[in-house]
C-alpha cells in the first residue's frame, strides 16, 4: 500500500492553534450554563465575546485576505472555528457575518459589473473582518446553494423595497447584503442597519442560540456592490461556503453530544451498574461515534475544497451538508434519549443542541435538497 | 352477556331522565357512572356493567350523539389509564367506592409518584421511605418528572417500607393525598419551554393505612399492573386512519404543493404505511384483549408509537423548511394536558422526544419484549439478591 501523499483531510498546526484558542475562549465565556441563561435574556447574542473572537483573535476575518485587512487564512481554519462554535452552541453571529456576508463580499471584490462598489466592498470586508461591524446576507436561512436568485426585493434608484423572512443573525447585524432586482437585473446591495426604511421584525426561533429575524425594506437606501452575473455568482458562493462550513459546525455539535452522553453513560447508575455497561447503549454510542468520525472526514473535505477552490467543490459540499446535518440530528437526538428524563428538562443543555441540530438541518439546504443536487452532479438522474 | 342493543337502550333510558341540555355536567357524569355506563367493562356498582370492553365505543358514541358531555379524559390520563385499573384490581371495596367515581367524572385528578432522581428505568431502586406511625404511614423522599402533580388531588405512590430486603421486596403501594402540608410540588421546565411535569418533595407526608393498595411489601407487583396499563394508555387508544402526527403532515402535503420533493415524498409514504400498519396492529391487539387484561403487546405498541411520533414530527419540521426554523411559544406554562395538535410543528418535534422516555423508555420496552415475549435470558443481574441498602449507586 502506498503512503498517502497529502494531508488535506487532517488538521495542520495552525488549525490546531486556532482550535485551542477558540476552545479556551468559549470555555471561559460560553459555558453551557451561561449560554442557557443568556438565551432568554435581553441580550441573546454574546457581543462581548464576539468582539474578542473577531478583534483580538481575528477569527471573524479568517476568510479575508491580509491585503483587505483580514487574517488571510482559509475555509480550513474557519471550519475549525465553526466546529468549536458548534461544540458550545455559542450565540455569536459567525455564520451570518464571518461566513455568509463575508463570502458574498469576497466574491464581489473584483466585480466588473459594479466597479464603483469595490471601495464599499473593501471597507465592509475590513469592518466585518475585524469585528468593528457585523453583517449578514438577506436570504431565508433555509435557502440552498442551488436556489435561483431571489426575487423578493426590488431596487430603484438605489432604494430597496421588499420582504425577506428568516434572515440569520440579522438581530445584531449593522449591515445586510441584499440580493435585489434593479434597473439592470440582479444586483447586490449593502443596506446599513438601523436605517430608515429598513425594519427588523422579531421571530420566535426554534434555535434560541442562533436566531432568525424577518427583514422588511421600504425604500431603504442601499449601496450597490455587484450587478448581474456577479451578483448571482456572489450569492451562490456565499451559500456554498455557508453550507460547507455549517457542516463543520454540525460536526462540532455532534461531537459535544457524543462526549456528553458517553460521560453520562459512565456515571449514571441503574440496576446497580453504569448504564453504559448495557450493550444496547454501547452499540448506540458506538454508532454515533462512527457517524461523527465519518462526518469529520467529509467536513474536512468540504473545508479543503472551499479553501483550494477545487473543481468538485459543489459536490463535496453537498456530500458534507447532507451527511453532517443528519449526523448532528442523530447525535443530538441520542443525547436526549440516553439521558432519560434529564434530557427532557430545560435545565440540561441538550435541548439547545437539539434545536440547533434540527434547524441547521434545514439551513442552507435540507439533506434531501443536497441529495437532489448530487443526483445532478454525480449523474444519477431520478428517472 | 349485555349486548350493544341493550347498552343503547340503557343510555337512552338514562338520557330520558337526565336531559343533557338541562342537567349539570357533573350530575350527568355521576348519573352515568351510577348507571354502569362509565367504563362498561368495570363491575356493576363501580361504573360498569360487566359488558365486553369492546362495547365502550357503542356507549361513548351514543352519549356523544345526544350531545352529552364526556369526562374530559385527556385531563385525567393517569387517573383513567392507570389509577382506575389498579384500584379495580387490588383496591379494597371501600377504596373502590371512595376513589373510582370522582376519578371517572374528572372531579379528582390523579398523578403518579413513581420515578425518583436515582430510580427511573430501575424503578425498584427507589428510596422514598414510608414508615409506620400509629394507624398510618409517614413518608419522606423526593419524586421527579411527576406529570400533573400541580393539579392532582391524589397520587399513586410507591415507597420503600423495608430497606433490609432485596429491592423488589421492600416496596409498598399507596394512595397519597396531595392536598397536605408534607407535599411540596415544584414545576420542572421541559425542553418545550413549558412545565408539564414537576418535582415532588415529601416531608412527613401522612397516609392512613386504609389508603394502602395491596399488602405491605407487595408494591412491586402492584406497580407492574399500573405500568402495563400505562403503556396501553400511551400506545393503545383506538384511532381512525391518518390521525395523529401523520395526519398533520398529510394535510400539509396536500395543501402545500410548493413544499413537495421526491425525497420527502418517499419518506412520507413510508411513514404513512408504517403508521397505518401500527394502527392496525393496535386495533388487532384491542380485539385480542377485548375481554382480558393487557399483556406485553402494549409495550410493542408504545414502542412503535414513540418511534413514529418522532420520525413523523421530524419530517414535518423538515418539510416546512423556512417555517421549521420558527417556534410558537417558549414561555413557561403549566398545562393541564398534553395536546400535540394545539401547538406548532416545533413543539410536536420536541415533545415527541419524551414519548420514548415517559412510561418506560424504549430501551426498557425492548428488554421487556426480548425477555417476556421472546423468552430470551435476562442479563446477569447483581442487584436482585442483595439488600436494597447495600446496592451500589
Ligand atoms: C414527559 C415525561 C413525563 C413523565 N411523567 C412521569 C410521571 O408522571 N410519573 C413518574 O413517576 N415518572 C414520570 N416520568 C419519568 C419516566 O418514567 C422516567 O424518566 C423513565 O422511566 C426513565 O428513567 P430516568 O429518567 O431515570 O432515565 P434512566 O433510567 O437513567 O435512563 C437513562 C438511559 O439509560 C437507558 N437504560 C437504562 N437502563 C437500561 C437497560 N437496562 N438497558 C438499556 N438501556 C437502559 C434508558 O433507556 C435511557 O435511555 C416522565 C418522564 C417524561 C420524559
Amino acid at each position: 500500500m502506498s503512503e498517502p501523499t497529502t494531508r488535506d483531510l487532517l488538521y495542520g498546526e495552525v488549525e490546531d492553534d486556532v482550535r485551542a484558542s477558540a476552545r479556551k475562549l468559549l470555555a471561559d465565556r460560553c459555558a453551557t450554563d451561561a449560554v442557557l441563561a443568556r438565551c432568554e435574556s435581553d441580550e441573546p447574542y454574546d457581543l462581548a465575546t464576539w468582539r474578542t473572537l473577531s478583534a483580538e483573535l481575528g477569527f471573524a476575518g479568517l476568510l479575508v485576505p491580509e491585503a483587505d485587512g483580514g487574517a488571510g487564512a482559509s475555509a480550513r481554519e474557519a471550519a475549525v472555528v465553526a466546529e468549536e462554535l458548534g461544540r458550545s452552541v455559542a450565540p455569536l453571529p459567525f455564520l451570518g457575518s464571518a461566513v455568509l456576508a463575508t463570502s458574498a463580499l469576497l466574491a464581489c471584490k473584483d466585480s466588473q459589473t459594479c466597479p464603483q462598489g469595490r471601495a464599499v466592498v473593501r471597507e465592509l470586508l475590513a469592518a466585518l473582518g475585524d469585528g468593528s461591524r457585523t453583517g449578514t446576507l438577506a436570504v431565508p436561512l433555509s435557502t440552498a446553494p442551488g436556489a435561483g436568485f431571489p426575487d423578493a426585493v426590488r431596487a430603484t434608484g438605489g432604494c430597496l423595497t421588499g420582504r425577506v423572512g428568516s434572515v440569520v443573525d440579522l438581530d445584531v447585524a449593522d449591515v445586510v447584503l441584499v440580493g435585489a432586482t434593479d434597473e439592470d437585473g440582479p444586483a447586490l446591495y449593502a443596506v446599513d442597519l438601523p436605517g430608515s426604511g429598513a425594519t427588523r421584525h422579531p421571530v420566535v426561533s426554534l434555535d434560541l442560540t442562533r436566531r432568525v429575524t424577518d427583514l422588511e425594506l421600504d425604500g431603504a437606501a442601499g449601496r450597490r456592490v455587484a450587478g448581474a452575473a456577479d451578483a448571482e455568482v456572489a450569492l451562490h458562493a456565499a451559500l456554498t461556503t455557508g453550507a460547507g462550513l455549517l457542516a463543520a459546525e454540525q460536526l462540532g455539535l455532534a461531537e459535544w453530544c457524543l462526549d456528553t452522553t458517553v460521560e453520562f453513560a459512565k456515571t449514571r447508575y441503574q440496576f446497580g451498574r453504569p448504564i453504559g455497561s448495557f450493550q444496547a447503549l454501547k452499540h448506540r454510542l458506538a454508532d454515533v461515534w462512527a457517524a461523527v468520525s465519518t462526518a469529520r472526514s467529509v467536513a474536512r473535505a468540504a473545508a479543503n475544497a472551499l479553501a483550494t477552490g477545487a473543481a468538485d467543490t459543489e459536490l463535496v459540499v453537498a456530500v458534507a451538508a447532507a451527511y453532517c446535518s443528519d449526523t448532528a440530528v442523530l447525535a443530538a437526538e441520542e443525547c436526549v434519549q440516553l439521558h432519560g428524563g434529564i434530557g427532557m428538562t430545560w435545565e440540561h443543555p441538550a435541548h439547545l443542541y437539539l434545536c440547533r441540530a434540527k434547524t441547521s438541518q434545514l439551513a442552507l439546504g435540507t439533506p434531501d435538497g443536497h441529495r437532489a443536487t448530487l443526483a445532478e452532479l454525480a449523474n444519477l438522474p431520478a428517472t | 352477556m349485555i349486548d350493544a342493543d341493550e347498552l343503547r337502550r340503557r343510555v337512552r333510558d338514562l338520557l330520558a331522565e337526565h336531559d343533557p341540555a338541562t342537567t349539570d355536567r357533573i350530575d350527568l357524569l355521576r348519573a352515568r357512572f351510577d348507571a354502569g355506563l362509565a367504563w362498561v367493562h368495570f363491575p356493576p356498582g363501580l361504573g360498569g356493567c360487566d359488558a365486553p370492553r369492546a362495547l365502550q365505543q357503542v356507549v361513548d358514541t351514543e352519549f356523544d350523539a345526544a350531545g352529552a358531555p364526556d369526562n374530559a379524559p385527556r385531563s385525567n390520563v393517569i387517573g383513567l389509564g392507570m389509577a382506575g385499573p389498579t384500584i379495580l384490581r387490588v383496591g379494597t371495596p371501600e377504596q373502590q367506592q371512595r376513589f373510582l367515581r370522582p376519578l371517572w367524572t374528572g372531579e379528582e385528578i390523579w398523578c403518579q409518584l413513581f420515578s425518583e432522581p436515582g430510580a427511573g428505568s430501575d424503578l425498584a431502586t427507589l428510596a422514598t421511605r414510608a414508615v409506620p406511625d400509629g394507624d398510618g404511614w409517614v413518608v419522606d423522599g423526593q419524586k421527579v418528572w411527576t406529570s400533573l402533580a400541580h393539579l392532582a388531588r391524589w397520587a399513586l405512590l410507591v415507597a420503600r417500607t423495608d430497606p433490609d430486603v432485596p429491592k423488589h421486596q421492600g416496596l409498598t403501594y399507596f394512595v397519597l393525598d396531595m392536598d397536605q402540608p408534607g407535599v411540596e410540588v415544584r414545576p420542572l421546565r421541559q425542553i418545550t419551554g413549558e412545565a408539564e411535569f414537576n418535582e415532588v418533595f415529601l416531608a412527613g407526608a401522612r397516609i392512613p393505612d386504609a389508603h394502602r393498595l395491596g399488602d405491605v411489601g407487595e408494591g412491586w407487583g402492584v406497580a407492574q399492573t399500573t405500568l402495563m396499563n400505562e403503556r396501553v394508555a400511551i400506545g393503545g387508544s383506538a384511532t381512525p386512519r391518518e390521525s395523529g402526527m401523520i395526519g398533520e403532515v398529510a394535510q400539509t402535503w396536500r395543501q402545500r404543493p410548493e413544499l413537495r420533493t421526491p425525497g420527502l415524498h418517499d419518506r412520507l409514504l413510508r411513514l404513512w404505511v408504517e403508521t397505518e400498519a401500527v394502527r392496525l396492529t393496535g386495533e388487532r391487539n384491542r380485539q385480542l384483549l377485548a375481554a382480558g387484561s393487557p399483556g406485553p403487546e402494549g409495550s410493542a405498541s408504545k414502542l412503535a408509537f414513540a418511534r413514529l411520533n418522532q420520525a413523523v414530527s421530524g419530517l414535518e419540521v423538515e418539510l416546512l423548511g423556512e417555517e421549521g426554523l420558527r417556534y410558537d411559544d417558549w414561555s413557561m406554562r403549566r398545562p393541564a394536558e398534553t395536546d400535540f395538535f394545539a401547538r406548532g410543528p416545533g413543539y410536536r418535534y420536541l415533545r415527541a422526544k419524551g414519548n420514548s422516555i415517559e412510561g418506560g423508555t424504549s430501551e426498557i420496552l425492548r428488554n421487556i419484549i426480548a425477555e417476556r415475549v421472546l423468552g430470551l435470558p435476562a442479563e446477569p443481574r447483581t442487584d436482585v439478591d442483595v439488600a436494597w441498602k447495600e446496592l451500589p449507586r
